[in-house]
């Protein structure tokens, strides 16, 4: 059951993009990109690695 | 004929002499459907990752986002929200999908429905809203291959595009029919690396030579504040609930449309779906940066009353004729894949679904009807593209998207859940299809709609309002017939 808890990371995707007061500013801007817009994609980042822990921690015989 | 066109031309015709070759890739009896139309369910991680990014990502995506961007701003950039959390949703959902459909030999999602809630009312109605779906896509996906040949003018444009259109598109319903999935599925390997070298090529030329980044976004600014409808490079408070709403139900109805089904179900097992999940973002960050050449067709100046073609002048003025080559053939085989795949998915739900009925033993001739009905649909959607205005292709394809998601209920709860009634499913699905489009057409066809509620203003996604009627009229119906379980328990 312990596995299980893995899987509560997936709110945090939802949580970061979907409440656009957090992030819908312009600085502190980087390469010139307004923080609205890396903000986002470093969103998209982080979510890949967060499923990548939960492949590695959750994996179950079959999953190859 | 230019270098651009010539290296056009090769390129389409090689991966048309891929596509017919295909049909010698793993040995399978092409004569059955599963091997047909899922490739045999044997494609491996890598496999799988090419053909779900070939599929997902489309070419007429590439031309609309960074449309969406040019014309009214930050709201456009919703696609990066929706293609991020669109993996979690896919994490959870499909890995329980594939499981079950890999154990009863679903072809689709209607399959599942059928099967779960016994109801051939229910099972239509999934199949029928998907190739409603999936339709305008298709049409949309030639119209992308149309904003190429625009460009690329002479030959290309005689008889209004239509040899252009119909000649890659003819052998595109003649190499699916012979292969199958396995078509695009090696063509998808042609198709991203070419989207790949042209995105990073085009974010790294294109912002450098307008002045950098910070000089695009105060040029861009500048340019969307001056529009008769102004915009701008953040989100106005107002279009908060609009931005969060349209990337949310999106990406819950993104894996349900009959390509993705498809895509996913090719795949040999559970890990491969899982493992994409955490992969296929990649493809959701080159989407971004494409998103952010909305903005470069705003600082360079480019004026133009059909915002599909912001990419395509973009590729033109920057780059060397041979490269826009390379440009205009990952857009058009960026076309191609998906609309072949989509084509087959709709084959799928009219031969398992609507023609026949799902049942664990399979029909037999179901290869051979669904084989004949990507014929039929991609002659639909050549005709969709080339006889009815664009406009209302857009149309569809966005009812189409809030209709989508009105399958949701019955397909994702029927994955965790025997409470819901196959009535109340029904009902509420009917509910939420009447509501959308009604909703869609008083907006003169916005993807959001505004209501007035408590002395509230909130503007919010369509296709979402839809479904909070769809889950309330399911869950008030189930409870007023008194829960009768679905037939198969899992």
């Amino acid at each position: 059951m312990g596995k299980r808890a893995w899987y509560l990371l997936l709110i945090l995707p939802f949580v970061g993009t979907l409440i656009p007061q957090i992030y819908n500013r312009a600085e502190p801007a980087l390469f010139g990109l307004p923080f609205f817009y890396w903000y986002q994609l470093a969103w998209v980042l982080v979510t890949s690695v967060l499923l990548g822990l939960i492949v590695v921690t959750t994996r179950e015989p079959g999953d190859e | 004929m230019n270098s651009g066109a010539i290296v056009l031309v090769t390129l389409v015709l090689g991966v048309t002499a891929m596509g017919f070759l295909a049909s010698r890739w793993g040995a399978g009896n092409l004569s059955n459907l599963d091997e047909w139309a899922l490739g045999g369910r044997r494609f491996g991680t890598v496999v799988s990752w090419f053909l779900l990014g070939g599929d997902l990502y489309t070419a007429y995506t590439f031309i609309a986002v960074p449309a969406l961007v040019y014309g009214v701003g930050a709201l456009g950039f919703f696609a990066v929200p929706y293609a991020t959390i669109a993996y979690p949703v896919a994490f959870v959902i499909l890995t329980r999908f594939w499981s079950v459909a890999n154990t009863r030999g679903y072809v689709t999602a209607a399959d599942f429905v059928r099967d779960r809630f016994g109801s051939r009312s229910l099972e239509v109605a999934v199949a029928i809203t998907g190739v409603l779906a999936a339709m305008p896509y298709i049409a949309l996906q030639l119209d992308g291959m149309r904003a190429v040949f625009v460009q690329l003018g002479g030959i290309f444009t005689t008889g209004g595009g239509l040899l252009a259109l119909a000649i890659p598109f003819v052998l595109l319903a003649a190499y699916t029919y012979t292969s199958g999935l396995r078509a695009p599925a090696m063509i998808a390997f042609v198709k991203d690396a070419l989207i790949y070298i042209t995105v990073i090529a085009a974010i790294v030329v294109i912002p450098a030579k307008l002045g950098g980044w910070g000089h695009v976004f105060a040029l861009s600014a500048n340019a969307l504040a001056a529009k008769p409808k102004p915009g701008g490079i953040l989100l106005a408070p107002s279009q908060y609930f609009a931005y969060a709403t349209m990337a949310f139900g999106s990406s819950l109805s993104l894996f349900i449309y009959p390509h993705s089904i498809t895509s996913i179900l090719a795949a040999k097992s559970r890990g491969v779906i899982r493992r994409n999940a955490a992969l296929l973002p990649v493809y959701s960050l080159l989407l971004g940066f494409l998103a952010l050449l909305g903005y470069c067709g705003l600082a360079a100046g480019i004026k133009t009353a059909n915002s599909s073609s912001v990419v395509p002048l973009l590729i033109a003025r920057f780059f060397p004729d041979w490269f826009a080559g390379v440009a205009w053939a990952a857009i058009v085989i960026g076309a191609l894949v998906p609309a072949a795949i989509m084509a087959i998915g709709s084959a799928n739900l009219f031969a398992s679904n609507v023609f026949n009925q799902f049942s664990t033993q399979r029909a037999s001739g179901e290869a051979r009807t669904a084989k004949l009905l990507t014929l039929v649909f991609c002659a639909a959607a050549l005709i969709l593209v080339l006889f009815v205005p664009v406009k209302y292709a857009i149309y569809f394809q966005l009812l189409g998207g809030a209709w989508m998601l009105q399958v949701f209920p019955a397909f994702v709860f029927g994955l965790y859940t025997a409470w819901f009634d196959r009535r109340a499913l029904l009902a509420g699905w009917a509910c939420a299809m009447v509501a959308s489009t009604l909703m869609a057409v008083s907006t003169g066809f916005n993807p959001n709609i505004t209501i007035h509620l408590a002395g509230a203003t909130i503007t919010g996604f369509i296709a979402l309002y839809a479904l909070a009627i769809n889950l309330i009229v399911t869950t008030l119906a189930t409870l007023a017939v008194g829960g009768t379980r679905a037939v198969h328990q899992s």
